[in-house]
């Protein structure tokens, strides 16, 4: 039977996407979780995984196409009606990508992720930024190798192909935290900020609950660890607060789940999305799939990977739409709390200030300690500040013995 | 190895882990955090890329110490053939 593969809503922000590359032509066989098309969007580029197995019958939306989401992409033809696979909850959009015609969103196994990888390598990586000053130099970034991680093309590496002198030390000293292209892309992140907190704020009841909690045996327990291994294994403190928060989904029913047409749904796998900041503004949330099942070191590693490439605008859509709950760190600002906006269809995000040393009062004396402001915005249609407060408890408890975690 | 030879290599090693800034605009006296939002993730991956590229371990007490393009030139440049 011939299916539609159709532009996957990615999230409750992003209503459109420009077609940059496709990976695949008419006659070539495709497997569920494989990279087919890179999309561009607010949010960077993002590849675009294909939900079932067939072979490309026709290629519709051309290279430098900007479409809403749901637009038909491509046709395939595929075998029997599709069994129904594993798909995340194909995530509500605020535009054009409301309603039946969006496609469902993959969420990756380990082995249908890997075919996908090897897919996305053949082509180069590059950040938008760095794609921007491409263009400008009229730079074609097919032809350069890329010196970034993973061989991704840096803004230097297109300057040192391109005409066009660099811009001199002066004027780069009054624009230190400008580069090329940051600003256009921030711009269009802005708006999809924008759309999506607007709509949290009109339409979740929110409530909100802070706990500090003393944490100087989890700092400690992290410091002896780092020194004893490889820098290569070292891990983070988001990493321990990352996993508390997924085990913890796992214990507390209606945080890591999805609120549509009325109706909560828990999400059958714990996703935790983390907020990445974006140099030169805005951020994403990219999910770290089936957090709770991940050990530590595997947690890192695929917490790194994903830093990293939501900062080189190499994304995938099943990371964008998958996440169940958010963690928010704002430690590195240094501020004591956050007070997080839900990012609808979810109902949760967990919210961590920084870790630095408090008056904290143990056995009746005053001493100092290693303290962290956790704090939850929930969503009241859901549960209600008691069950809110045990959960946010049991984080606390988790990430205070990281040797559990 | 020259001092300018272990900046401007330092420098690249920079802007591969934040690919979005321009190597250009980066001020060697003003730490990176301060220049652009250089956080925990990119200083671990910095000193995953100095044990790459030079073989150092770089111990993260002594992090503080990689905190801007001088501060690194000064820790590393005995420690680097």
């Amino acid at each position: 039977m011939l299916s539609e593969f159709r532009l996957p809503a990615l999230g409750a922000d992003m209503d459109e996407g420009t077609v940059v590359q496709w990976n695949v032509a008419p006659g070539d066989a495709v497997t569920r979780g494989q990279v087919v098309v890179v999309v561009e969007t607010d949010k960077g580029a993002i590849d675009v995984e294909i939900f079932e197995d067939g072979v490309v019958r026709e290629i519709v939306v051309a290279p430098g196409t900007k479409v809403p989401v749901g637009t038909v992409l491509a046709r395939l033809e595929t075998q029997a009606p599709s069994t129904a696979p594993t798909l995340a909850p194909a995530p509500v959009g605020t535009g054009p990508g409301e309603g039946p015609g969006v496609s469902p969103v993959l969420v990756p196994e380990s082995g249908v992720e890997r075919a996908g990888e090897r897919a996305s390598a053949a082509r180069p990586r590059i950040s938008p930024a760095a794609r921007v000053r491409a263009r400008e130099l009229g730079v074609d970034v097919g032809s350069l190798a890329g010196s970034g991680p993973g061989g991704a093309i840096t803004i230097e590496d297109v300057q040192k192909a391109g005409p066009a002198p660099r811009p001199s030390r002066d004027k780069a000293g009054e624009g230190a935290r400008e580069s090329a292209g940051a600003g256009e892309r921030a711009g269009g992140m802005r708006e999809a900020i924008a759309a999506a907190m607007s709509r949290s704020k009109r339409e979740i009841p929110h409530y909100y609950l802070s706990l500090s909690t003393d944490v100087t045996a989890a700092v400690e327990w992290l410091a002896a660890r780092n020194a004893s291994v490889p820098v290569t294994e070292r891990l983070l403190f988001a990493a321990l607060l990352i996993k508390a928060v997924a085990l913890s989904c796992v214990d507390f029913k209606g945080f890591s789940g999805f609120y549509r047409e009325g109706r909560y749904e828990e999400s059958p796998l714990v996703h935790v999305g983390v907020a990445v900041a974006i140099r030169g503004g805005g951020l994403v949330a990219p999910a770290i799939m089936d957090t709770a099942q991940k050990p530590l070191p595997v947690l890192m590693e695929d917490f790194r990977q994903l830093v990293t490439r939501a900062r080189a605008g190499r994304l995938r859509a099943s990371e964008l739409a998958a996440p169940s709950i958010i963690l928010t760190s704002l430690g590195e600002a240094a501020v004591d709390a956050v007070f997080p906006i839900i990012q609808p269809p979810q109902v949760a995000i967990v919210g961590a200030g920084a870790v630095g040393p408090r008056p904290w009062v143990v056995d009746g004396r005053v001493e100092p300690r290693q303290v962290i402001a956790l704090s939850l915005a929930a969503d009241h249609r859901v549960t209600d500040g008691r069950l809110g407060a045990q959960f946010l408890a049991r984080i606390a408890e988790r990430v205070a013995a990281p040797d559990r975690l | 190895m020259k001092r300018e030879e272990l900046a401007a290599k330092l420098l690249s090693l920079v802007t591969g882990i934040a690919p979005d800034v321009d190597p250009a605009t980066v001020i060697p006296g003003i730490n990176f955090r301060d220049q652009f939002d250089f956080d925990s993730m990119d200083t671990l991956n910095f000193a995953i890329e100095l044990h790459r590229e030079f073989g150092v371990e770089v111990p993260e007490a002594e992090y503080s110490r990689l905190a801007s393009l001088d501060k690194c030139v000064a820790y590393l440049s005995d420690k680097v053939r």
